[in-house]
């Protein structure tokens, strides 16, 4: 029996350490090293932090590297702000069928891919598009506006994208707060503001942070939204991947970038964990 | 505030009529998409030009329909053939991993665990990169040593598989071991006192039991895999899935052809998703 179990325990743990280590480790050991590579001739290359010293020299780079973290982290705020009272909504303001619909009514976007999303937001936005059009019939404007290809329609596309990240964690622990206690909070003398910073959000916090971090990994990760609704101007970090990548075949260079966002995306996460006194497996698992 | 405490009448009503703003929000961009499906002109786009179904079923030139447009259907096929691998595969190890974790108690298990759910905090693009730079070296390594010319591991669905695989996986294994951690042992119990192997018994008693979260967790894979964009968009060769195909229709600019493939995806992922709510309920 004991080496049946042992033999289950190998049998179980070979395609989990296969998946890690081909798929998710060495490839990352692979990205690293590759972006500490220096072209020094044809097929010649040189251990050289060359290409992160371009990041640093080049300002577009760097400037694009930090407009990306900073509209990331705006993109989470904006997300959690609409998304709390809503969260609230559906878990402690209604109950039952009507519960359960809204519920559902909110994941329902999210069986159809980020493209059509993005596609609608397109067609809602543009120039000739629906609230265009809208405003000029309204007579609030008096020729066509142009919405898209600007920083707030990237805005408007992430906190879209991101809302179901966000819904669903927050509705699972709010609901797990009990009526009395709110009910108690008022009855010790507490108002509604009180109530809410006392009681509501210290019990939603796991869900804040993990609705936090995924939405935030999406925004920072993401390509679609900014190429499509963003203009000439207002580069994303993973375009700049991208177009090293595929565009210019300069692998050194776009694995460097890679690996800082990456480096980025974890030092975030990681400090929003330690921030709160989360775990990586209370708030995913 | 909660529906037993009293609260002014023009709270409730303007949070309700926040919610429902929401809503809108929500539904807007679906229901345009879905709309402009139908409009009889080049863009989808306002004038309203009259309802036609030519976008589905036209066969001449300059409306070709979704039926009748060979590169969609072939990226449809490409975007189903991936998924149905990439589920397939990650049920598989999901499963396994599931077991892993509920049945075994072993040093490092706690660390292994955190590295299971890493695949979740990578950003797509990056895991795309590097599976690409990773499995690029393995292909230039076999060319140079041996002269053997792999062909998987260049550019094309089969990395996209791996690249898709690798973080489903996490969500197959997320999915199945949260309904193996409310399986009653003592059932087991009971078949294997009964008489049953160990196999027959996690045959007859564990896998239907789990069967629900099998087939949620497929579909949810199935979904997810159909419907990535930027791990496929590093990995991709020249045979494009679905959501490349439409990206870059999309740059080239749109004809009310995309609309009609999109409210077909639509109609297509919620009659998945409904599918995977009624067997969660039997």
């Amino acid at each position: 029996m004991r080496r049946d179990a042992k033999f289950g325990l190998a049998l179980l743990l070979t395609p989990l350490l296969l998946w890690l280590s081909l798929l998710i480790f060495i490839p990352h050991i692979d990205l690293f090293l590759v972006s500490l590579r220096e072209r020094v001739g044809v097929g010649k290359y040189d251990i050289s932090l060359a290409n992160y010293l371009t990041f640093i020299n080049e300002p577009l780079y760097m400037w694009t590297f930090l407009r990306t973290a900073v509209m990331s982290v705006v993109a989470t705020v904006i997300t959690l702000l609409i998304a709390f009272p809503v969260s609230y909504y559906i878990a402690k303001m209604v109950k039952g069928r009507t519960q359960s619909a809204l519920f559902l009514l909110c994941l329902v976007p999210f069986w159809v891919s980020e493209l059509v999303r993005t596609f609608g937001w397109m067609i809602l936005l543009r120039e000739t598009g629906i609230i265009s059009n809208l405003l000029q019939s309204v007579g609030l404007a008096s020729g066509p506006v142009e919405m898209l290809y600007n920083d707030a329609a990237i805005m408007v596309g992430l906190v879209y994208t991101s809302m179901l990240f966000m819904v669903v964690p927050l509705v699972t622990t709010l609901e797990s707060l009990a009526d009395e206690v709110v009910e108690a909070g008022y009855d010790l003398g507490g108002n509604g503001l009180s109530v809410l910073r006392e009681i509501i959000i210290p019990h939603a916090m796991p869900g804040i942070v993990s609705g936090c971090i995924v939405v935030f990994m999406l925004c920072l990760g993401n390509y679609l939204t900014p190429t499509m609704l963003g203009g000439k101007e207002s580069l994303w970090f993973t375009e700049l991947i991208y177009s090293q990548f595929i565009v210019r075949f300069n692998w050194e260079l776009g694995a460097a970038f890679g690996f800082l966002l990456l480096i980025l995306s974890s030092v975030i996460v990681w400090g929003m964990l330690r921030l709160t006194g989360q775990s990586l497996e209370k708030t995913m698992g | 505030m909660i529906p037993s405490i009293p609260q002014s009448k023009f709270l409730t009503v303007s949070y309700a009529a926040y919610v429902t703003l929401f809503f809108v929000f929500l539904a807007l961009p679906l229901i345009v998409v879905a709309g402009f499906a139908f409009n009889d002109s080049q863009f989808p786009s306002l004038p309203w030009e009259g309802f036609t179904w030519n976008w589905f079923f036209g066969s001449e030139r300059p409306m070709i329909g979704v039926f009748h447009e060979r590169s969609i259907l072939r990226a449809i096929g490409t975007s189903v053939f991936v998924a149905l691998c990439v589920s397939a595969l990650s049920i598989c190890v999901g499963l396994s991993n599931a077991f892993l974790f509920n049945r075994y108690k072993f040093r490092g298990q706690s660390i292994l665990y955190v590295l299971m759910l890493l695949p979740l905090v990578i950003p797509g693009i990056v895991l795309g990169i590097s599976i690409l730079v990773s499995t690029s070296r393995v292909a230039n390594g076999l060319w140079d040593g041996f002269g053997w010319d792999v062909e998987a591991l260049r550019p094309g669905l089969w990395l996209v598989v791996l690249g898709q695989f690798s973080f489903i996986t996490t969500i197959a294994t997320l999915v199945i071991g949260a309904r193996l951690q409310k399986f009653d042992r003592t059932l087991e119990e009971a078949a294997l006192n009964l008489g049953a192997s160990r196999m027959a018994a996690i045959g007859t008693i564990t896998l239907p039991y789990l069967a629900p979260a099998m087939i949620g967790a497929f579909v949810v894979a199935f979904l997810m895999s159909f419907e990535n964009f930027n791990t496929t968009l590093m990995l991709v060769g020249s045979d494009a899935p679905l959501t490349i195909a439409m990206f870059d229709r999309l740059k080239e600019g749109s004809t009310p052809l995309l609309n009609a493939v999109s409210l077909l995806l639509m109609v297509g992922s919620s009659c998945l998703a409904l599918l995977m709510i009624a067997f969660q309920k039997r």
